[in-house]
């Protein structure tokens, strides 16, 4: 399992490289720092399924949608002709995630509005006594986000341990480092004073993810958990490690070959 | 009408396991027959509007029916991109409750005052847009379209007595319901204000003008047909509605005109003028604004002399 979920992280890597490159877009920074967590999320959620009782996963943080491609990809729920699509004319994977695909529960974009479409969603569970969950990926610059907060509160309120947040914290946003920006600091006492279960994880290291995720108790109302994921942006890449331009750039043809030779390593070095 | 809703919502819900109702910490002294018959279903989710339809959109898509409520201005203002994002895009059923059109918090002011819900409601392709005219309608309105699959937003009024004269509840989903046959000018109102035209139209018998008027409860998707129809039937067209001038059922029947055809001469009644932070109730706002009966009369009887 483990080996497995790091080989299949860095594939996704892989995968968000060749497509960016193909498709000639940006937000490659954005969705190497969570391929690791797209990974284990979706292997959690068995991302991709279409029964009404299955776990929903919702990538609020929805500009790395390529991320979530790839895992569906992956997990054998996404052609490689339709992946191949990507951006294409017609095609239904966007930059931004569209429900009509599935394997997304709901279209994200706009940033701050997947918390509480989770909360609905989990609330909805309690109310028909099903026991499906609800995984929410936020970025952390998206805290900005008041109605972020609104959602933390009402998923407090109603005990609603089925909703799981993992708060992508590459500490990276569209104009700066968000401790220049805007400091989310103490991220962790602020969760916790919302009367959230919070843990602090390696956000690159799947299998301390998928360690974090087997723990939670989401049966038994009581706090919602939050995975806040130490996560590198432009993570496996070394030179868009925590630089802002990866936010928006496509690859040049040199820095594609660079990036694809680095990730490969990391494969071979896995194997 | 909001009472009512909530006594008919009660009623549905007690049949249909799917309803909720959410409130975003609004309805004192109206929301009761739901809360008090339904409370497993019902949800204060706090100030919080955007929350609000984001937890709707959510239980939406887990199979039920949410109802989210607020002050019109907060249900749809506040919470616009969310209802665009949310259940419109995701075509999923939710009902979002907006109560207070036009000036119906008088005296609370300019934030208070929604002047804009409709406009914005009715850009929103798939977003079913509902005013009804009183208490009766908005029962009819509601029996008629609770389980719809598209999302609908209900603009309703405050008042749970008053009804509009031989209006007698009725609700065609895809209509216009016109009130009476005079033949001088047609009077084209939606929502609470209807009682206002229709007084507006005893006035104006009473000086000899013979007034119809068509009650618009549907805005989006808009009645065309059924307004081509009855707008082709006259020469002079008057559109009252508590709302900007801009954007609601003025500019919704000036768009079936220039789009059909049809001819007839229209005259927008509306709130034009901007924000002054002067107060009033209700009465007195809609008298500043030209939107009171005896102002419409004066209005239409001028329009008529100057159509001549």
């Amino acid at each position: 399992m483990r080996a497995s979920l790091a080989s299949r992280a860095n594939q996704v890597r892989k995968l968000v490289l060749q497509q960016s490159k193909r498709a000639d877009v940006g937000h490659v920074g954005s969705a190497l720092s969570i391929a690791d967590l797209v990974t284990v999320c979706a292997e959690h959620a068995d991302a991709g399924g279409d029964e009404p009782d299955r776990d929903r996963l919702i990538l609020s943080k929805g500009h790395a949608a390529l991320a979530l491609y790839a895992a569906l990809h992956l997990r054998g729920r996404l052609s490689a002709e339709e992946l191949d699509t990507y951006c294409d004319d017609g095609s239904r994977l966007g930059v931004h995630p569209e429900a009509e695909l599935r394997g997304v529960d709901f279209s994200t974009g706009s940033l701050g509005h997947g918390l509480g479409l989770g909360a609905g969603s989990a609330l909805g569970a309690r109310l028909k006594g099903r026991s499906w969950r609800c995984f929410v990926l936020l970025s952390d610059a998206e805290c900005n986000e008041g109605s972020v907060w609104e959602a933390v509160m009402f998923a407090a309120h109603h005990g609603l341990s089925n909703l799981v947040a993992l708060v992508d914290v590459n500490g990276q946003q569209a104009l700066g480092y968000t401790r220049d920006v805007l400091s989310l600091s103490p991220l962790e006492e602020r969760w916790r004073a919302f009367g959230w279960d919070v843990r602090v994880v390696p956000g690159n290291d799947v299998a301390a993810l998928d360690a974090a995720l087997n723990e939670l108790d989401t049966v038994t109302p009581g706090p919602p958990h939050v995975l806040l994921a130490q996560t590198e942006f432009g993570h496996g890449v070394s030179f868009m490690r925590s630089r802002i331009e990866w936010h928006y750039l496509p690859l040049s043809d040199e820095q594609y070959r660079q990036a694809l030779a680095e990730v490969e390593a990391a494969a071979g070095d896995q194997a | 009408m909001r009472r009512t809703f909530a006594t008919t919502l009660a009623e549905l819900a007690e049949g249909d396991p799917r309803i909720v109702l959410l409130t975003g910490d609004l309805g004192f002294m109206a929301l009761e027959p739901f809360s008090d018959r339904v409370p497993d279903r019902f949800f204060n989710v706090g100030v919080a509007e955007q929350n609000l339809t984001a937890v709707a959109t959510g239980l939406a898509e887990a199979g039920f029916l949410p109802f989210t409520y607020s002050i019109a201005t907060f249900a749809t203002m506040r919470a616009f991109e969310f209802i665009r994002n949310g259940p419109v895009l995701h075509r999923l059923p939710v009902r979002i409750v907006g109560v207070g059109g036009g000036f119906e918090y008088g005296s609370a002011g300019y934030t208070h005052h929604a002047l804009e819900d409709l406009a914005l409601a009715r850009s929103l392709r798939g977003l079913r847009v509902i005013a009804p005219a009183d208490f009766q309608q908005a029962r009819s309105a509601l029996l008629a379209t609770w389980d719809a699959p598209e999302p609908i937003y209900f603009r309703l009024g405050k008042d749970d007595a008053t009804t509009v004269p031989d209006l007698d509840g009725r609700f065609d989903p895809a209509g216009v319901e016109v009130l009476g046959t005079g033949e001088d000018v047609l009077l084209v109102t939606t929502g609470a204000i209807t009682v206002e035209v229709t007084a507006a139209a005893q006035l104006l018998a009473r000086n000899g003008i013979d007034a119809a008027v068509a009650v618009v409860a549907n805005l989006n998707p808009a009645p065309v047909e059924a307004l081509k129809d009855v707008l082709g039937r006259y020469r002079l067209a008057i559109a009252v509605e508590a709302h900007a001038v801009s954007g609601g059922l003025g500019s919704l029947v000036a768009e079936v005109i220039a789009e059909t055809g049809v001819d007839c001469r229209l005259e927008r009644r509306g709130v034009s003028a901007g924000p002054d932070g002067i107060s009033g109730s209700q009465s007195w706002l809609q008298r500043k604004h030209g939107l009171d009966r005896q102002s419409i009369a004066d209005a239409v009887t001028r329009a008529l002399a100057a159509a001549r």
